[in-house]
């Protein structure tokens, strides 16, 4: 047998190149005279424009267009609601391509200039004066939601865009049965995916073919097309969407349609020029999607022995002026609330408030830091008021291995299915990050550190994690007859992920080939149209099986044509190196070969055609050269359609010291389990941990889009929003545990969010450690600046 | 993110420059870009043209000599922070140095450029501050001497005239005996300190004969903490006396709150600063 690649740490395939600097990000397209695109931005919160004069920027010489809503036709439009729900007040308001005669947001798109480059087109911008009457906000989200706040939309009352609730079992009788009960208010701020790729779009029309291309770095090239033929009423055929390197999206490029991604296609085909727009820093902070406010009240009922018999959760989520993603971000939280715990009664309430800020939709993680934050949080509060350890709460209300698959009747989750936990081992990674930390041997050092008046301290954080959501994905497998190359393909783009590499694992797994051989293709709408997008951690277990179950067919087919070329029979075969061998034989003959002589031929272009005819024939039929009901060639193609989310899980902990004279720490140690079953590449699991964790590190102490009072942006460059750099996060030691997923023929899960949930928590827990000989009150926020550190000393300080 | 149009002249003297810069009153040097690029970009600044000093030989160049480290204005960061005799003299440099942005922004960032910017955080004018330096300035009538207590007005504004250029930073050398630190508190490693305190102690026997302390970050320039320095000089540098002195030091505390830090955490942050290096600055006295 050839050595299996699945498992296997292979370097990743595009790294190379990138490294190089080969990629071809959409700035790097170059498209002869193509025109640039820049827009003009409301300066306030929430107004009315009395008026937009354009004529001095129309006059400028190097200007060719200006928009606004009133010459853009029937683009001119409230753009879908991607995702509708029946809780969702009046339908729900969702964003327009160009503001008509109202704003929502500071950073809102007004008009939209393009011109000959972009500094002619930002030159113009400033010339265009837009007459608002301001009017109030509230930012506030609890106070928004009071009797008289200022509305964002004038027919959506207290401004709550939503409101829902879900139960489990009976939450009202397990608070009565309770013998202790623990209640926690945890918030969180609004941040940011800030990826190194801004939005960026290019379109160029063809007006010969009526063909429209466009490339757009964004993580759904299938469903952009299709929101675009359905905009301009083209046929799907005759539009391309290509995401070629994408810097990164975390979710932020999921969002459909924010305003450039179908007016720069608009004006291509108005102009009848290629136009670009590469959005910059600043328009990417007030523009583009946001997420993560959120405030909890989550109470606990317990027995005095810590197992937790009832759960409510009662949460305000900030949608922003508009809810195109519909309650997905909510309703995940609301599912992700009981974490890995038993948890029998549970009570969720979600309120959806609408806020003078741009549109919330998912950022990596998608409510679950939050929901992990506040089910964490109060765990630790209620292990504190109990007197029991931290982690041993956790140990006694971890739903069992024997108990799955572990249902939550009544708690729909982002699929629209009951959450429905497949497996999971959570004890037994307690007990692996406890035994590596060395919990006990620390508790020695942190209190000999306490005699010296140094604080040390220890924060745990589990989480579980909904993975590979349906509805399906396909993969696609082709031999090259020519080159004998395994040409696989799928309906994803990638952001960085490492897709080639694993997708080209699986693949070379069945048909025997060097994963270098495999050539990957996704992001173009040309080469694959049947599937969904890259989000909610779904690509490797959905895609991956979609492409396993391709390449299962398409060894077969290999296999069958092999053996009647070399004359024997298929349990006869083996595959391996990029040939078919007759098991314990020499001879064996290449995919080359074996794809060329599936084809009947009229011509031999090469050698592998040549000796192609050397070998009986690939296919042994009577009658014309292809069989009825036989395709030429080695393809495949499959599909893959999860029966529901499957739920990854994890746990992280830390060790850190902290200096209170400073309100600042130190990561000492972290260290993080992300079990997602089978792991397709170890290397890439840590890289995608690795950078979630960055993130999360982000989100503990940095990110916050802060605004002032009346509504303005005040973090929008990177001196104001604060990211880590690689010197604030920490060398994380990433353990691995593999408990396969019952529900998929590669028994995977998904990595890609994991890293960012716990992290907060982490950090929370560990900083009350810590400073628990300061008397510091409980953590609640994050994320948690020194300022808010100072605070909780200074409190502390005052009560003694 | 483009700037507005601009003319961009690169002279070879200083003179050439300075009349570059005489000759449109909206006209600014360019030293390295790091800080007036960006406000470019960002269009907080729009000058309608550049004066490129990179091309003036005579504005580079490190040379220690009489006690004093004389830095050409065009002297990379990074040249000064790798400089042996310069950091021999006085090694406060490097340290502080160490704190300025990133090692990429250093290798373009000039000494100059960071002191004439007189960003109110920055940590160049704290260390020329604490150490006592001076600056030469050129303009079309000639050239002046500027002390460091007299060049600072406040956030990124200095008593230069639009029409001259900063030609050398001088810093002198740490006097013998002298102890010295600087430590800041950023919120990530290279960034615009919260605060920075800069302190000099030099010592007789266990007693603190001179103290020279600084801040950055904390007002609208980088400010002598006078108050803190009395606490210390003539006495033993004990705890006592260095919870004195960072008690003394919350005085002069006058940045408003901002979306990073409020009143009272900086003033407790300063103070912590200041009993932070003066401790170290003791410990290296001592040695
Ligand atoms: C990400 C980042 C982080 C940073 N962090 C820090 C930090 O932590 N601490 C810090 O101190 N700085 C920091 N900086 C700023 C950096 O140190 C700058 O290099 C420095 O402040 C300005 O130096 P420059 O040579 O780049 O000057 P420029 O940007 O070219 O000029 C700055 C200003 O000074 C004027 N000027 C320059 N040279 C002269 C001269 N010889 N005579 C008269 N006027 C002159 C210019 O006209 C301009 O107004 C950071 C910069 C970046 C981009």
């Amino acid at each position: 047998m050839s050595t299996r690649q699945f498992g296997e740490p292979v370097q990743r395939n595009a790294d190379p190149g990138l490294l190089k600097g080969e990629g071809a990000f959409i700035d790097d397209i170059s498209l002869p005279g193509a025109l640039h695109a820049a827009f003009v931005r409301s300066q306030h919160a929430r107004a009315k424009i009395r008026s937009i004069d354009i004529s001095a920027a129309e006059a400028m010489p190097d200007v060719v267009a200006v928009y606004t809503a009133d010459n853009i036709g029937a683009l001119d439009v409230e753009l879908p609601m991607l995702i509708p729900h029946p809780c969702i007040t009046s339908g729900g308001k969702t964003q327009r391509p160009l503001a008509r005669d109202d704003v929502f947001y500071a950073g809102q798109c007004i008009a939209m200039i393009v011109a000959v480059d972009r500094y002619a087109a930002e030159d113009a911008c400033s010339l265009i004066e837009v007459d608002y009457e301001p009017l109030p906000v509230e930012l506030d989200l609890e106070k928004a939601i009071a009797d008289g706040a200022p509305p964002v939309h004038d027919d959506i009352p207290n401004n709550i865009a939503a409101h829902f609730v879900q139960e489990s079992g009976d939450a009202d009788a397990a608070f009565a049965a309770a013998e202790h009960t623990t209640t926690v208010r945890v918030r969180l701020e609004r941040s940011t995916a800030a990826p190194m790729e801004c939005r960026a779009v290019a379109a160029r029309w063809d007006g010969v073919s009526g063909e429209l291309t466009v490339w757009d770095s964004t993580q759904a090239t299938i469903s952009v097309r299709g929101g675009l033929a359905s905009l301009f009423d083209i046929d799907e055929d005759r539009i391309r969407v290509i995401a070629p390197n994408v810097g990164g999206g975390f979710g932020q490029k999921i969002m459909m349609f924010h305003p450039d991604e179908i007016l720069v296609p608009f004006a291509a085909m108005q102009l009848d020029r290629p136009v670009k727009y590469i959005e910059d820093r600043v328009e990417n902070f007030i523009g583009a999607s946001q997420e993560r406010a959120q405030i909890h009240e989550i109470a606990l009922a317990a027995k005095k022995d810590g197992t937790v018999l009832g759960l409510r959760d009662s949460f305000i989520h900030d949608t922003g002026a508009f809810i195109p993603y519909g309650i997905a971000i909510a309703q995940v939280a609301s599912t992700s609330i009981a974490g890995p715990y038993r948890i029998p009664d549970i009570w969720v309430e979600m309120t959806l408030v609408y806020t003078p800020c741009v549109q919330v939709t998912p950022y990596r993680g998608c409510g679950r830091p939050q929901a992990c934050f506040a089910i964490e949080r109060a765990l630790d509060r209620l292990a504190d008021e109990l007197g029991i350890d931290r982690t041993e709460i956790r140990r006694r209300n971890f739903i069992g291995p024997g108990e799955f698959p572990y249902k939550r009747d009544g708690l729909l989750f982002a699929d629209g299915l009951a959450v429905n936990y497949d497996s999971g081992e959570y004890e037994k990674a307690l007990d692996l990050i406890t035994g590596t930390v060395d919990l006990a041997g620390f508790r020695k050092e942190q209190e000999a550190a306490r005699v010296e008046g140094r604080y040390l301290g220890f924060g745990i954080g589990f989480y579980v994690e909904g993975t590979g959501l349906g509805p399906y994905e396909g993969g696609h497998v082709k031999v090259h007859p020519i080159t004998g190359k395994v040409y696989v393909t799928t309906g994803l783009t990638s952001q960085g992920q490492g897709h080639e590499t694993v997708f080209a694992q699986i693949a070379a797994d069945q048909v025997g080939c060097d994963v270098k051989d495999v050539i990957f293709v996704e992001g173009d709408t040309q080469a694959h149209e049947w599937g969904v997008a890259t989000f909610a951690s779904r690509a490797a277990v959905v895609s991956g099986n979609a492409i396993h179950k391709a390449a299962v067919k398409a060894r077969a087919r290999i296999i069958a044509a092999a053996a009647n070329m070399l004359e024997t029979d298929e349990d006869s075969i083996e595959l391996r190196d990029g040939r078919a061998w007759i098991v314990d034989g020499n001879r064996s003959v290449s995919l080359a070969e074996i794809a060329t002589a599936s084809n009947p031929l009229r011509y031999a272009f090469n050698e592998a055609s040549q000796t192609a005819t050397q070998f009986a024939p690939a296919s042994t039929h009577d009658g014309p050269p292809l069989a009825e009901g036989q395709a030429p060639g080695i393809e495949e193609t499959d599909y893959f359609s999860p029966s529901h989310a499957t739920w990854a899980y994890g746990v992280h902990a830390a060790i850190v010291e902290f200096f209170p004279d400073i309100c600042s720490m130190e990561i000492r140690r972290y260290l993080c389990i992300h079990d997602c079953g089978n792991m397709i590449n170890p290397m890439i699991v840590e890289g995608q941990v690795m950078g979630g964790i960055g993130q999360g590190i982000g989100g503990a102490f940095y990110e916050r889009c802060a605004f002032d009072d009346k509504g303005t942006p005040l973090a929008a460059n990177f001196m104001d929003f604060l990211m880590p750099y690689a010197t604030e996060v920490p060398d994380a030691e990433i353990l691995h545990m593999e408990t396969p997923s019952p529900l998929n023929p590669l028994g995977i899960k998904g990595v890609g969010e994991a890293g960012t949930i716990p992290v907060s928590q982490v950090i929370a827990s560990a900083m009350e450690d810590a400073l628990a000989p300061l008397g510091i009150g409980p953590v609640r926020e994050s994320p948690m600046s020194p300022d808010m550190i100072h605070g909780l000393l200074s409190e502390a300080r005052s009560r003694r | 993110m483009k700037p507005a149009l601009f003319d961009y002249v690169a002279p070879e003297t200083v003179e050439a420059a300075v009349a570059a810069l005489a000759g449109d009153e909206t006209a600014r040097p360019l030293a390295g870009g790091q800080s007036l690029i960006p406000t470019m970009n960002f269009r907080l600044s729009t000058p309608g043209r550049l004066v490129d000093l990179g091309k003036i030989e005579s504005l580079r160049g490190i040379a220690v000599e009489n006690g004093s480290i004389r830095v050409g204005a065009m002297t990379r960061h990074r040249e000064l922070e790798a400089h042996g005799a310069a950091n021999a003299a006085n090694p406060l440099i490097g340290e502080v140095l160490d704190n300025v942005a990133h090692i990429a922004i250093r290798n373009r960032g000039t000494v100059g450029g960071s002191i004439a910017h007189a960003d109110s955080a920055a940590e160049l004018p704290c260390l020329l501050v604490a150490s006592g330096g001076t600056v030469s300035v050129q303009g079309p009538d000639g050239s002046r001497e500027i002390a460091a207590d007299d060049l600072f007005r406040f956030h990124m504004t200095t008593t230069l005239d639009q029409t001259e250029i900063l030609t050398e930073v001088r810093i002198p050398a740490l006097p013998p005996a002298t102890g010295y630190a600087f430590e800041e508190f950023a919120r990530r490693r290279g960034d615009f300190a919260l605060a920075g305190v800069c302190t000099l102690l030099t010592l007789e026997g266990s007693v603190c004969r001179e103290a020279r302390i600084a801040a950055c970050g904390i007002g609208a320039r980088p400010i002598r903490l006078a108050a803190a320095e009395d606490a210390l000089r003539g006495r033993v540098v004990d705890e006592d006396a260095r919870s004195e002195a960072g008690e003394a030091a919350k005085e002069y505390m006058t940045a408003p709150a901002d979306t990073q830090a409020s009143v009272a955490y900086r003033r407790d942050l300063l103070a912590a600063l200041v009993r932070r290096t003066s401790e170290t600055a003791l410990k290296r006295a001592g040695r």
